[in-house]
């Protein structure tokens, strides 16, 4: 059987969900939040690529770079914000992260 | 049809190992998981002939989003076992969630599927007989350059953000001063003292 469209975007829908899943039940581990948000940016990825293959045009594929630019800065300042957050306080837990509020 | 085995072989190992990232119990563990995904995830992209991005989906987040992780988890004391608790908590609000939109993509993927039921073909795209990487240059600086610029943007504030976040002076460090080293004169350095014969110094 010939691999389509329907195949990519369903893997696609597999990494998103399972990305959104392990945001909520991680709620305490920030690293694994921020990994998840990697997950869910990887599944719109291939999904643009698919749909760049599909359409038989690269503008997907430039959308696809520009989401993997995003994703690296993010993650860089979200571990940044994460290791500030630990200096201070001594762990990573997300519940008292609204004591940071001024 | 080897095409077709390794888009399977490629699909189940990114989703199981994607599943390992969220439900590992080592952080480590997860972070390797997540390599492991986005290698699957550059595989399957070379299968849809974007064999660009796939080295650069490699070089960016296996060689540094991934490897900063790793740092980050390895360098933070922290108690993971208990940062775990609350999984099961969560986990029914989450698998409703979940499964809700696993329904609703999967609804909008089914869109893919023409009206008679064959699947819609999908075929690398191979545009005047350029590679892929010639393709997408000649794509990004010409159409796409201010966009191109904007990435770079985004990296340069991303990276001045990161470090005056974890920039600290600490109090009570030595440190070379080069400045004072350099702006050094001989008369802070040398004495000359008139010695008379036989005396020495008093």
């Amino acid at each position: 059987m010939e691999i389509s469209l329907f195949h990519y975007l369903i893997v696609a829908a597999a990494l998103f969900t399972i990305g959104v899943f392990g945001i909520f039940v991680n709620r305490k581990n920030v690293i694994i939040i921020l990994m998840s948000i990697e997950l869910v940016l990887l599944s719109v990825n291939i999904n643009l690529v698919a749909f760049s293959a599909y359409l038989q045009n690269l503008e997907g594929q430039i959308f696809a770079m520009i989401v993997l630019t995003v994703a690296a800065a993010e993650a860089a300042v979200g571990l940044a914000i994460l290791v500030t957050y630990f200096r201070n306080r001594g762990n990573i837990a997300v519940e008292d992260i609204n004591q940071m509020r001024g | 049809m080897l095409a077709t085995i390794a888009f399977y072989v490629l699909a189940v190992i990114a989703v199981i190992s994607a599943f390992a990232v969220i439900s590992a119990r080592n952080p480590v563990h997860s972070v390797l998981f997540l390599i492991l995904t986005f290698f699957t995830a550059a595989g399957l992209f070379v299968l849809l002939g974007a064999e660009f991005l796939a080295m650069l989906l490699v070089i960016v987040y296996v060689g540094a989003v991934a490897v900063l992780f790793l740092f980050v988890v390895m360098m933070l004391d922290v108690d993971f076992v208990e940062l775990k608790q609350g999984f099961l908590s969560y986990m029914p609000i989450g698998a409703i969630v979940a499964l809700a939109l696993l329904f609703e993509l999967g609804l909008v993927a089914s869109a893919a599927i023409s009206a008679d039921g064959a699947p819609i073909a999908i075929a690398p795209a191979q545009p005047g007989g350029v590679t892929n990487a010639e393709a997408i240059g000649q794509v990004l600086y010409t159409d796409y350059l201010l966009v191109f610029q904007m990435a770079g943007l985004v990296l340069f504030v991303a990276m001045i953000g990161a470090i005056v976040l974890t920039l600290r002076h600490r109090p009570g460090v030595r440190k070379q001063n080069i400045a004072a080293q350099v702006g050094r004169k001989r008369s802070e350095g040398v004495e000359l003292k008139d010695i008379r014969p036989g005396q020495g110094l008093g």
